[in-house]
């Protein structure tokens, strides 16, 4: 399982600046059969969380509606130099997180 | 050669489009009408879980989706919601919920003071033609809906194996 993110090195205070993630995982529903008709057990990504300088961007209660490869797309508000957290849960109890630093000037 | 019958793809197309078009719910291609109503009636029990009973109101969201989507694998969408993201006036949650999936609501998205715009895109899994519905929390207790139609050629349900 890989995260892919995008977050810009540097924006300027009170710059609306893009996040843009993947997380490489099945995302499993529990919906798709084999070629035997046997369901694919269930494993979905249900919690995503960004935080920036430790305050939430965005909480993410996920179903499974959402596709395979997790894929999310927000904004945030540039405000401080700060770190940002990303972290993905699913049903097996698996979290994948990654950083990043924004410099704010 | 199976000749096609009364209900062949042509006639529930046909009717399909003519529905679309009075201006109607479109008309499940993929479910039968007594599916569809089930459907419609867990898409309002969704958006009621959310509002706490309250009925939404039309506009301030917008559903950005592709008309027209080859599988019902990945749909890209993106919600954006009219706000102007002050700490006084804002969005806290973007909601997303599809009318005919087995499960409508897709995914709930807590909007914290540090986001920026009141936007969020994501990839969906559709199980057949629908619509997208976006809803929105705002600060001062309303509740904003908004929603798109995309027409799925190949639903998720029969997805094949992802290499």
């Amino acid at each position: 399982m890989t995260a892919r993110i995008r977050v810009p090195k540097q924006a300027r205070r009170g710059e609306i600046v893009e996040i843009r993630t993947l997380l490489e995982h099945r995302n499993e529903s529990g919906w798709r059969r084999d070629d035997q008709g046997k369901a694919y057990p269930r494993n979905i990504v249900t919690r995503f969380v960004c935080t920036y300088a430790g305050e939430e961007v965005v909480n993410a209660d996920l179903r499974r509606g959402i596709s395979s490869n997790p894929y999310f797309a927000f904004f945030l508000r540039a405000a401080e130099t700060g770190e940002l957290v990303f972290r993905w849960q699913d049903e097996s109890g698996a979290i994948f997180e990654e950083k990043a630093r924004l410099e704010v000037v | 050669m199976r000749k096609p019958g009364p209900r062949s793809r042509g006639t529930s197309r046909r009717r399909f489009v003519a529905g679309a078009a009075a201006g109607a719910l479109a008309a499940p291609v993929l479910l039968g009408a007594r599916e569809g109503r089930a459907a419609q009636a867990d898409l309002e029990a969704a958006i009621r879980a959310i509002t706490k009973g309250a009925a939404p109101r039309e506009g301030r969201v917008t559903v950005e989706a592709p008309a027209l989507a080859e599988t019902g694998n990945a749909v890209q969408v993106a919600i954006k919601v009219d706000s102007p993201m002050t700490a006084e006036d804002r969005v806290t949650a973007i909601h997303i919920l599809l009318e005919q999936n087995p499960e409508a609501d897709a995914g709930h998205f807590a909007l914290g003071p540090r986001c920026g715009r009141a936007e969020i895109s994501t990839r969906l899994r559709m199980f057949s033609p629908q619509r997208v519905y976006g809803l929105a929390d705002m600060s001062d207790g309303s509740f904003w809906i908004g929603s798109a139609h995309v027409e799925v050629t190949l639903a998720a349900c029969v997805d094949i194996e992802i290499k």
